[in-house]
């Protein structure tokens, strides 16, 4: 202390706004990072598996590495399989200039990347189906006490129900209820979204429904003076007031959906990460550990940058610009 | 299609590429009594299904060198979780086929779990199995096993060096688990056949009181286990040993959790280990389809044993892609090309470890089904005495020979392959010769499979019902 008194501006500097805002916003999370790699990396070394050493850093880095090569080696056989196909086709017409001939898409193994594409439209559409039901009927909930009344033993008995109960269920409905030819989904798919869904109903239900119901009453009143339709009310006095409580809801939701996906998929064998998982397990590679730890890792990433986006539209639609979001 | 003609002589399958290149018509026109050719595929676009397993081999290299794109198809393999789901995809239609157990096709028509019609034209390999135990097993049963000059361990060894081992833990009422695949897999029998030639009974099935946990009267419980499971289950010491294909033997070996104490071609010489199973009505809607698979896969078959296994470092850089076996190239390379390491070590030559298309492997004999059915019979899956008549009917509606000779003959007549490669079709009857080389010295004869159950200790035979 004796020293930093000798120079004030060093002082004052040190405890300056700037500083302040550099060492929340850059410095402590930098710090918290390292030191969790570092203890990682100690921590690994010290775990012997039967597939060989726990991946540290190092090897995870390595592994993220050869999946993003992976990927473009198998884009490169992709295009050679779709040229090859162009020779057949060719060909074929030579023989037969009737017969029928199509391009198909690339029948080899989908690459990491691919399989995260496929777990991010699964959660999306899942999420998405499981939004367009709750939030109307959270709405119905909060403004009616009897529907509320009608609805809450269902929400309270499936609420605490674990996803993957309802996987087994799911899987044999979809099977049986959707048979067509040409599917426009593949099987699999669907039943992840549904799974997805199943899940993500309950905390957007009981959020909206909790928005709905606590809109102050003075609102009530002005809406009752300006005479204003059932609409009308919903649209213009409703809605706006349990924005941020739907919003939360919706943020919890795709949060849950995006965990039970993963699992889903690991159980249900379909495709997306949680099967590039299992895949992986299976494998039993010596590089299997660390194949796995970068999925973790992009999972976590993944599910961060999705609850941010979220919490971003939150904030563009919120009416109150100054309550603390986070 | 019936072949009226066979087709050698250079001069007609010239005249015949020729031909083809003329409009189809015209060709059938000409060639309609000599050789109708093959029709395109009625199915391009297929989905097969496979389990991490070496023997899956043909699926990864008729696909990686393009042998189904040769014939039109546009094939996605797909690695399933376990027997179960993979056997109930290919019933349900979600798979066109799949790599599977000899025992699920003929377990699936007579109805041991669930009924569906499954065929099969096709035998993927021989042999590529092995029995593992635990460290600690290994080291109480090593004191049994008589040795060599060398020390090492003479072979093949026999359960009766385990016979004590189990004994010791029945009298501390200690229950001695091991683990298999699936309860009609190879490797229930195989591991069964062991036990039960060393005098260890390793239990009945009884379906028609409904226990399918195939442990009545066992000295050795045996459990259902994922094969890649395996390793890591017997680490936790939920069981203490286990039969199963490769690499999860020599994972074993690699991770110094266990010893593999004998390969299937010690306990029975060549048996036949998995085939490419399809449902009827699939092979029946799509039957070019089903040939030309077939056909892929034979050619597959050839590349694999090709040369005296010149093929198979190739073969194993395929295999260890993640997206097929995905263990380390060294854990697959070691049976692959032709050794065997038991104790850490101990590295012997078993060339004939893997065989893909040598000695006929990839034809379906009925004897070789016959040989299922009867363990089957002799383990009480088959709860009551059969005919051998019966025995026959089945491992006809199951194995098809018919299927396999066309895609065979088409392979010939496109100059893939010689006719001498395969079985004389006209003069196969699909019933091997007598078989000797077991492990307990009994001789196998298809087609007498009654018979053949007599000579044996320990199982069910004759009217005998639990």
């Amino acid at each position: 202390m004796s020293t930093l008194a000798k120079f004030p501006e060093i002082k004052t500097f040190l405890t300056s706004e700037v500083v302040n805002y550099w060492t929340r916003v850059a410095l402590l999370p930098i710090t918290g990072l390292v030191v969790f790699l570092f203890c990682w990396h100690i921590v690994a070394k010290s775990i012997d598996t039967s597939l060989g050493q726990f991946p540290g850093p190092t090897q995870t880095f390595e592994q993220a590495k050869t999946l993003i090569d992976e990927h473009y080696e198998e884009r490169e056989k992709e295009v050679a399989f779709i040229e090859r196909q162009e020779k057949r086709n060719a060909k074929k017409l030579e023989k037969n200039p009737d017969a029928k001939v199509k391009i198909r898409p690339y029948t080899g193994k989908p690459t990491f990347f691919d399989q995260i594409w496929t777990s991010l439209y699964t959660v999306m559409v899942g999420f998405l189906i499981a939004s367009v039901i709750a939030v109307p009927l959270g709405i119905v909930c909060g403004l009616s006490q009897s529907a509320y009344a009608a609805i809450n033993p269902l929400i309270q008995l499936f609420k605490p129900v674990s996803p993957l109960a309802w996987l087994p269920l799911v899987t044999m409905v979809v099977s049986a209820v959707y048979v067509s030819d040409d599917p426009m989904f593949s099987k699999s798919f669907l039943t992840s979204a549904l799974t997805v869904a199943l899940c993500c109903l309950w905390p957007t239900l009981i959020n909206t429904a909790v928005g709905v119901s606590a809109v102050p009453q003075d609102l009530i009143n002005v809406s009752k003076v300006l005479r204003l339709s059932r609409f009308g009310h919903v649209a213009k006095i409703v809605m706006p007031c349990s924005i941020p409580m739907i919003f939360t809801g919706l943020r919890l939701s795709l949060g849950i959906g995006w965990m039970v996906l993963i699992a889903a998929e690991m159980l249900a064998q379909n495709p997306g990460l949680g099967k590039f998982v299992w895949d992986e397990f299976q494998n039993g590679s010596s590089d299997s550990l660390a194949r796995i730890m970068v999925a973790v890792l992009v999972i976590g990433i993944i599910g961060f940058i999705l609850d941010r986006v979220m919490l971003m539209i939150q904030k563009y639609v919120s009416w109150d610009k100054n309550a603390t979001l986070r | 299609m019936q072949f009226t003609k066979k087709v050698t002589s250079t001069f007609v399958r010239k005249a015949l590429k020729t031909v083809a290149t003329l409009s189809a018509v015209a060709s059938l026109a000409i060639s309609g009594n000599a050789l109708a050719e093959l029709g395109e595929p009625e199915k391009e676009d297929l989905k097969f299904g496979f389990i991490k397993l070496t023997d899956m081999a043909p699926l990864a290299v008729a696909y990686e060198k393009g042998y189904f794109e040769d014939e039109g198809l546009y094939v996605t393999l797909e690695a399933q979780a376990n027997w179960k789901v993979l056997l109930d995809r290919v019933i349900d239609g979600q798979l066109d086929g799949a790599h599977m157990l000899a025992g699920q096709p003929l377990g699936a028509t007579i109805g041991f779990g669930t009924q569906a019609d499954i065929i099969t034209a096709f035998s993927m390999d021989l042999n590529g199995n092995g029995i593992t135990v635990s460290n600690e097993i290994w080291k109480q049963m090593k004191p049994n096993i008589p040795k060599m000059a060398d020390g090492r361990p003479v072979h093949p060894i026999k359960a009766d060096a385990l016979k004590p081992v189990v004994e010791k833990y029945k009298d501390e009422g200690k229950p001695f688990n091991m683990g298999m695949v699936f309860p009609v897999s190879t490797h229930n029998y195989e591991l069964r056949y062991w036990l039960a030639a060393g005098g260890i009974h390793p239990g009945y099935y009884a379906p028609h009181k409904g226990d399918t946990s195939g442990t009545i009267g066992a000295d050795a419980l045996l459990s259902v286990t994922p094969p890649p499971q395996m390793p890591a289950t017997m680490e936790a010491g939920t069981i203490y040993g286990y039969c199963v294909g490769e690499p999860w033997n020599q994972q074993a070996v690699f991770k110094g959790i266990g010893v593999p104490v004998v390969t299937d071609y010690e306990i029975w010489k060549d048996n036949p280990e998995k085939v490419f199973g399809v449902n009827k009505q699939w092979s029946d809607k799509y039957p070019n389809t089903h040939i030309r698979v077939v056909k892929a896969m034979i050619r597959a078959a050839m590349w694999l044993d090709a040369n005296n296994n010149a093929n198979r470092p190739e073969a194993v850089k395929i295999l260890s892609k993640s997206q097929y076996v995905g263990a380390d190239y060294d854990v697959i390379a070691n049976s692959m090309t032709g050794t065997f390491e038991y104790e850490k070590g101990d590295k012997r030559e078993v060339p004939d470890f893997n065989v893909f298309f040598r000695h006929n492997a990839t034809y379906p004999y009925y004897s070789d089904a016959i040989w299922y059915l009867t363990q089957m019979r002799r383990w009480g899956q088959i709860e009551e005495k059969k005919s051998d008549t019966w025995y026959k009917d089945i491992a006809k509606k199951v194995y098809r020979p018919d299927i396999y000779a066309q895609a065979a003959k088409a392979l010939v007549a496109d100059g893939v392959a010689k006719a001498s490669d395969f079985p004389n079709f006209k003069t196969e009857t699909g019933y091997k010769p007598k078989q000797t080389h077991f492990i307990d010295n009994i001789v196998y004869d298809g087609t007498k499979p009654n018979a053949y159950l007599e000579q044996f200790e320990i199982g069910l035979k004759g009217s005998t019902k639990l």
